[in-house]
């Protein structure tokens, strides 16, 4: 894989470099995460080809395209959700806060403690409320006390707007909360390790459009603490909550013959949808393809 | 076939919805004889229950009690110490739950979590393999070669078989049956809880233990459920290995020879129901196989009702 030079960052405690961190900024340009020529691979078949573009702090980035386009895969890049794919490989630049998250010495488990993920489909544990949100906590070590975490779990389920909702019933099987709660559920226990970025993979797409508004509000409200990267299949939303979109199409590979990612333009939102530059973009987001 | 279905007057009514006669026969007689294949089995139970019940009655009405207390079996001589034969039965599956479990929840743990597919594709044929060993041949596998190697060099007891040798080899039984019941119930686990949880920054050791087995509760206590009933229930290596032939005195020593319920049944009826001895012994027969089932039935039907106060259902 290639490498770019790695700069130390103080919140991935990585043993790179660590004298240039008083000389260099946190992050050049507000930049969270790089993206330069990434392929994604499942065994022989390529996924993506060669993406290359920034996600920005405190914004809501979306990643909109037709099935099979790439999209959910470059997601799972961002925090090697991939890895748990035996047969995926990475290769190009993929940089959190300038370090190289594919640096055979990165832990993977040290990058998904700072980049949260919500899936598509709800998945609670089958736990009570309670349990869920304090998985994380409870295996990062983050409380000591009982009465931290009680703090913890309360203060995650008031960001995901859900306090109200379940304060009565911590005790109770989440599995007994309803599509959209379970999401917001899932959303808090996320948001309960305090990471630096959410990742979310169409959170809204098995939710009715009450349920959608809820945790539309709820992005909006939280991305001031943290940066967003959405999937999402409905243009609408990304048209509505985020501050870049950018769009993949799915590609014959000539060489190949297989169909394959590929990121098409990267722009602010308003020039995804009002002006894009590639007649592909243009015909995706006017519904005239996909 | 559609004339006789047809409304006279040609139109759509009721008439054309109609089943067809013979289709519904046909349902029918389909739905009667899967009733009745249900029902031998059922039938079958009750005889077996029936027949055991019979003759251990006989045992229990006319047995003197204080010979079903004593120092050992010896039913010939109308001795009939059954806690003899519990214990050794406890024994040995003890024995074979300590060496099946840890081996067995590991392999599975292995083979669900952690294998990569190219690994578990050539180790769950084996595993297959170990599970269709004849029990016999794992009994003259504990007798000798657990018994001299293991019993003999490492605990000091006899080369020449006893409750630990015999409760080993049923250990080495059903450590296929723990491993393939834990694998099927870990690997039913959804995807999604194992990503939720390393999403969170949970190691897969954390994920296995905190998430991926209280998930998988009810199917670990099934296996390890079936593997108890089948180490209470093991006949062949337990009578090869057990270290005792006809006769037992009480023991609850592992090193010592004795005989399980089963094994003491079958010394006793080997081949022939022409039991020689006391005017009881034969009953006896029934009456240790009575108490057999029972402790089968009741371990059962505990491990339901426990299993459905711990399962996470997902």
């Amino acid at each position: 894989m290639e490498q770019a030079e790695p700069e130390a960052s103080p919140r991935l405690g990585l043993d790179i470099d660590r004298t240039v961190q008083t000389a260099a900024p946190d992050f050049v340009g507000d930049a969270v995460f790089e993206v330069e020529d990434l392929n994604v691979y499942y065994g022989d078949f390529r996924a993506v080809h060669g993406a290359t573009f920034t996600v920005y702090k405190h914004e809501i980035t979306a990643m909109i395209g037709p099935s099979g386009c790439g999209k959910t895969t470059v997601l799972r890049c961002f925090n090697r959700m991939n890895d748990l794919i035996p047969t995926a490989r990475v290769e190009g630049r993929l940089d959190f806060q300038n370090v190289p998250i594919y640096d055979p010495r990165v832990d993977p488990v040290e990058v998904r403690r700072r980049i949260g993920m919500v899936f598509q489909k709800p998945n609670p544990f089958p736990k009570s409320i309670y349990d869920n949100i304090a998985f994380g906590p409870r295996v990062t070590g983050m409380a000591k006390k009982k009465s931290e975490l009680d703090d913890i779990v309360e203060q995650s389920l008031n960001r995901a707007a859900l306090w109200d909702e379940v304060h009565d019933r911590m005790k109770d099987s989440a599995l007994g909360l309803s599509g959209g709660q379970q999401q917001r559920l899932c959303i808090a226990r996320a948001i309960a390790v305090d990471p630096d970025v959410l990742l979310m993979d169409e959170p809204c797409s098995a939710l009715d459009p009450i349920a959608t508004a809820r945790i539309e509000d709820l992005m909006q409200e939280i991305k001031n603490d943290y940066t967003i990267v959405i999937v999402t299949h409905n243009m609408q939303q990304a048209a509505r909550i985020s501050n870049r979109t950018a769009f993949f199409t799915a590609q014959l590979d000539s060489t190949t013959d297989q169909r394959c990612g590929l990121l098409v333009e990267y722009d602010r939102t308003e020039t995804i949808f009002s002006n894009p530059s590639d007649e592909r973009t243009e015909n995706y987001v006017t519904g005239r393809f996909g | 076939m559609s004339d006789t279905r047809v409304d006279p007057a040609g139109g759509f009514s009721v008439e054309s919805l109609k089943a067809n006669p013979r289709q519904a026969r046909k349902e029918r007689l389909i739905r009667d004889s899967l009733g009745a294949t249900a029902l031998v089995s059922v039938l079958i139970s009750g005889l077996i229950i029936w027949s055991l019940f019979s003759e251990a009655y006989t045992f229990i009405v006319e047995v003197d009690w204080g010979s079903v207390w004593d120092i050992g079996w010896f039913p010939r001589r109308g001795i009939y110490d059954v806690k003899t034969l519990i214990v050794a039965s406890l024994i040995i599956t003890g024995i074979a739950m300590i060496v099946a479990g840890p081996l067995g929840l590991g392999a599975a743990i292995y083979l669900s979590e952690y294998a990569r597919p190219g690994i578990r594709r050539t180790l769950k044929p084996i595993l297959e393999i170990l599970a269709g060993i004849p029990s016999v041949v794992l009994g003259f596998f504990a007798l000798k070669w657990i018994a001299p190697n293991l019993v003999e060099s490492i605990f000091g007891g006899p080369a020449a078989g006893s409750l630990l040798a015999a409760g080993i080899g049923v250990g080495v039984l059903v450590i296929p049956l723990v491993a393939s019941i834990s694998e099927d119930a870990m690997k039913a686990v959804p995807m999604a809880l194992r990503e939720a949880s390393s999403g969170l920054g949970a190691r897969k050791i954390t994920t296995t233990v905190r998430v991926v087995l209280p998930a998988a509760v009810s199917g670990l206590m099934a296996a390890f459920i079936v593997a108890i009933s089948r180490a209470l229930g093991e006949t062949m290596i337990v009578f090869m290995a057990g270290g005792a032939a006809q006769t037992a005195v009480y023991t609850h020593s592992p090193l010592d020879g004795s005989l399980t319920m089963t094994a003491g049944m079958t010394s006793l009826a080997r081949g022939t129901d022409n039991v020689v001895g006391e005017g009881l012994t034969f009953q006896s027969l029934f009456f240790v196989g009575l108490v057999l089932f029972v402790l089968t039935f009741a371990l059962n039907l505990f491990s339901d009702r426990f299993v459905h106060k711990v399962r996470e259902q997902y």
